[in-house]
C-alpha cells in the first residue's frame, strides 16, 4: 500500500471509532499539557528567582556575620542572625582591598515612621552613599544618602514609593521631615518603585544612614557587608581579600561568612532546575500511562476489527501492510494527541503569565521537545504490539468472527 | 496438465486438512484430489461441516493443507511464503462472501478500489477502474453511499465489484446468496454467471440445490472427502473411500 494511502486508511479508520479516538487523543493531550505547563512553572520558578538574584547587584560579595560548617553557601544563613558582631569598623577596613571598587555596611531593623498624624510600621536599612547604586536602586526624586564619615550619620532618609504615597499623598515629599523611631529626619529622596523584590521590598523601604540606624536600634552590629568587586573576574579575589582582613581584625578567627551572588545564583539555578526536572519526570509519567492507553485502544480496534483484518488478508493486503496501518494509526492518535496538549499547555502557560505577570511562566524548549517527542515515541512503541498482533492475525479465524 | 483441451487453474493432490479440537483429530479434508479448468463454473454442495468452507479457504490461499500439493495455474502455491501468497490472492483471487465484508466506513466506490489500494496501485488508475466497475454493476448513483446506506443487493454488487477490479483468474463465493431475498440473489447469480461467461473461473459454495444446479459442474463434499463430481460420475476418480 502507497504511503498516502495508508496514512489514509488509518485516519478513516480513526475517525470511524470517534468516541475511543478522541479519549485517547485526550489522555495523550493532558498528558503533553501537564508536561509543557509543569516545567513552565519549574522553569518560571527558577527564571523568576534568578532574575531576582541578579537584580541585587552585579558582581556581588556578601560578608555576613558568623561562620557556616565547612563553608559554601548555607540558606539558613540568609535569615538567622548569629551572635558574632560585624561592625562599621570592619566594613570599612574592606575599603582597602584591592579587587573591591565599592562597598556598603547594612543593618537592618523595623521602627515606626510618621508624618502629619499618620504613622506605620516600616523596615529600616541603614547603610551608606553607595548602598544605592551597588543595589541598583533608582531614585524617583531627590538624591541618596550623603557621602559622609560614616560614624557621622546624617539626620536624613530615603524612602520607598509606597513609603512617600501613604504619608505624603499626592504632596512633595523631599525636603519634609518625618519621624522615625525617636529621630527627626529629613526626606532627602524617593525610590522609583520596584515592586516585590527578592527579601526586602523596596516600595515600604526607609534607608537613613548606617550609624544613625545602629543608634536607633541601639546596637552596634551590621546585618551584612555588601562588596562589589571590580569586575566578574574579580569576585574570588575580592572574597578572599575580605576574608583576609576580616579575619586579621577578627583575631585570626574565621567568624564570618563569604558568599558570593554567583554562588547563590548557581545554587539557586541548580536547585530549581532539579525541581524543573523533577516535575517534568513526574508529567512523563502522565506520558507513559497516555502511551498505555493508546495502546489499549489499539489493542481494541485490532478486536473490534478482526473481521476487517482478516477481509483485508483475504483481498491480498501483506503483513507488513497491516502492521504499517494500525502502527500509522497509533502513530496518528499520538501525533494529534501531542499537538493538542502542546497547544493546550502553552494556552495554560498563557493564562498563568496572564494571571502573574511577574512570574516568566515559559516552558523551556528541551521540555517541549522532550514531551512532544516522548509522546510520539511512546504512541508508536505502544502500538507496535497491537499492529504486530493484528498482522499476525490467522485470516479464515478472522474472517469467521465477522 | 491438460483436460478437455483446456489448461488446469487448479489441481490439488492428496489434500489433506487435520483440525485438532481438545483430544480428537478431525479430519475436515482427507486425501482430495481435483482439478478445475480455466473458465470453469463449478458448485460445491453438502452439509455443514463436510469441509465445503476448508476446501474454499484453501482454495483462496488463506489456510494451508497439511499435507499434499496445490497447484494454480501451474505453479505450487502452497510452498509460498505468506507474502507470496498475499500478492497471489492479491492478483489471482477474488472472494464474495456471504455476509458481503464491506468495510463499513468506507463508501461503495472505496470499497471497490480497496484491493488496488492494498496493491499500490495509483490512486489516478484506480479511479479510472472503480468508474468502470461502477457503470457495469449499476451502482453509478450509489458511489458515495456507506454500506449501511446500500441494499442487501448493493451491497453484494460492490462485494462482487471489489472481487473482479484486480481481474483475478478465480472467484470463489461463498454462499453468495445467503444473506438475500430469492430476487436479489437470482440477479447477483446472474451477475456471477455473466463474469463466468467472460472467462473468470468460478468456485460458488451454496446450500441452495437450485443455484447449484446452475452451475457446469457439481462437487458434493461429505466428511471432507468428494462424494460425488459431476465431471467424474464414476466413484472410481475419487480416492478410495
Amino acid at each position: 500500500m502507497r504511503l498516502a494511502d495508508t496514512l489514509r486508511f488509518a485516519r478513516d479508520a480513526a475517525t470511524g471509532y470517534p468516541l475511543r479516538t478522541a479519549l485517547s487523543v485526550l489522555a495523550m493531550s493532558i498528558g503533553v499539557a501537564a508536561v509543557v505547563i509543569l516545567t513552565a512553572l519549574g522553569d518560571g520558578a527558577r527564571r523568576y528567582v534568578v532574575g531576582q538574584f541578579s537584580s541585587i547587584g552585579t558582581n556581588l560579595v556578601i560578608v555576613l556575620p558568623g561562620r557556616s560548617g565547612t563553608g559554601g553557601f548555607n540558606p539558613a544563613n540568609a535569615i538567622t542572625t548569629t551572635p558574632r558582631d560585624l561592625t562599621i569598623d570592619d566594613a570599612a577596613a574592606l575599603r582597602r582591598a584591592s579587587a573591591v571598587s565599592r562597598l556598603a555596611p547594612l543593618a537592618v531593623g523595623t521602627s515606626e515612621i510618621s508624618f502629619g498624624g499618620k504613622l506605620r510600621e516600616v523596615m529600616v536599612a541603614g547603610s551608606t552613599a553607595e548602598f544605592i547604586p551597588i543595589r541598583n536602586f533608582e531614585l524617583a526624586q531627590g538624591s541618596g544618602l550623603p557621602e559622609e564619615d560614616w560614624n557621622r550619620g546624617s539626620p536624613v532618609a530615603v524612602i520607598g514609593a509606597k513609603i512617600r504615597e501613604e504619608l505624603f499623598g499626592s504632596e512633595p515629599a523631599v525636603g519634609k521631615l518625618i519621624r522615625v523611631g525617636d529621630r527627626r529626619l529629613r526626606v532627602v529622596g524617593v525610590l522609583s518603585s520596584r515592586g516585590q523584590g527578592l527579601g526586602m521590598n523596596t516600595d515600604e523601604l526607609v534607608i537613613v544612614p548606617v550609624s544613625l540606624a545602629q543608634a536607633l536600634f541601639n546596637s552596634n552590629t551590621l546585618f551584612r557587608i555588601l562588596v562589589e568587586a571590580r569586575s566578574r573576574e574579580a569576585i574570588p579575589e575580592a572574597k578572599e581579600q575580605v576574608m583576609e582582613i576580616l579575619k586579621q581584625r577578627h583575631r585570626g578567627e574565621e567568624d564570618v561568612t563569604v558568599i558570593t551572588q554567583d554562588a547563590v545564583l548557581a545554587t539557586f539555578d541548580k536547585l530549581l532546575g532539579a525541581l524543573t526536572l523533577g516535575v517534568a519526570g513526574i508529567a512523563a509519567i502522565s506520558l507513559a500511562v497516555a502511551g498505555i492507553l493508546v495502546m489499549n485502544v489499539m489493542l481494541v480496534a485490532v478486536t473490534q476489527r478482526t473481521g476487517e483484518i482478516g477481509l483485508l488478508k483475504a483481498l491480498g493486503a501483506t503483513a507488513r501492510t497491516i502492521r504499517l496501518a494500525f502502527l500509522a494509526e497509533a502513530a496518528m492518535l499520538s501525533t494529534v494527541g501531542a499537538i493538542v496538549g502542546y497547544l493546550l499547555g502553552q494556552l495554560g502557560a498563557f493564562g498563568l503569565r496572564q494571571a502573574f505577570p511577574v512570574f516568566p511562566a515559559y516552558p523551556p524548549d528541551w521540555a517541549v521537545i522532550a514531551g512532544l517527542s516522548t509522546a510520539l515515541v511512546t504512541g508508536l512503541l505502544f502500538g507496535v504490539m497491537p499492529a504486530r498482533q493484528a498482522a499476525r492475525l490467522d485470516p479464515v479465524q478472522a474472517l469467521m468472527k465477522h | 496438465m491438460r483436460e478437455n483441451g483446456r489448461m488446469s487453474l487448479i489441481e490439488l493432490q492428496g489434500i489433506e486438512r487435520v483440525f485438532q479440537l481438545g483430544d480428537t483429530e478431525v479430519h475436515a479434508l482427507a486425501a482430495l484430489n481435483l482439478r478445475i479448468a480455466a473458465g470453469e463454473y463449478v458448485a460445491v454442495m453438502g452439509p455443514s461441516g463436510s469441509g465445503k468452507s476448508t476446501l474454499l479457504n484453501l482454495l483462496g490461499l488463506l489456510d494451508r493443507p497439511n499435507a499434499g500439493s496445490y497447484r494454480l495455474e501451474g505453479r505450487d502455491v502452497t510452498t509460498l511464503s505468506p507474502d507470496e501468497q498475499a500478492r497471489v490472492r492479491s492478483e489471482r483471487i477474488g472472494f464474495v462472501f456471504q455476509s458481503f465484508h464491506l468495510v463499513p466506513r468506507l463508501t461503495a466506490a472505496e470499497n471497490i478500489a480497496l484491493p488496488m489500494t492494498l496493491a499500490g496501485i495509483p490512486l489516478k488508475e484506480r479511479s479510472a477502474r472503480v468508474a468502470k466497475a461502477l457503470t457495469n454493476f449499476g451502482l453509478d448513483n450509489r458511489a458515495d453511499h456507506r454500506p449501511d446506506q446500500l441494499s442487501g443487493g448493493q451491497r453484494q454488487r460492490v462485494a462482487i465489484a471489489r472481487a473482479t477490479i484486480m481481474q483475478p483468474a478465480l472467484i470463489l463465493a461463498d454462499e453468495p446468496t445467503g444473506n438475500l431475498d430469492r430476487h436479489t440473489g437470482e440477479e447477483v447469480v446472474n451477475l456471477l454467471e455473466a463474469l463466468n461467461a467472460s472467462g473468470v473461473t468460478l468456485v460458488v459454495v451454496t446450500h441452495d440445490p437450485t443455484m447449484g444446479a446452475r452451475a457446469q459442474r457439481q462437487l458434493v463434499m461429505e466428511d471432507g472427502r468428494l462424494k460425488f463430481d459431476s465431471a467424474h460420475p464414476s466413484p472410481a476418480t475419487d480416492a478410495p473411500g
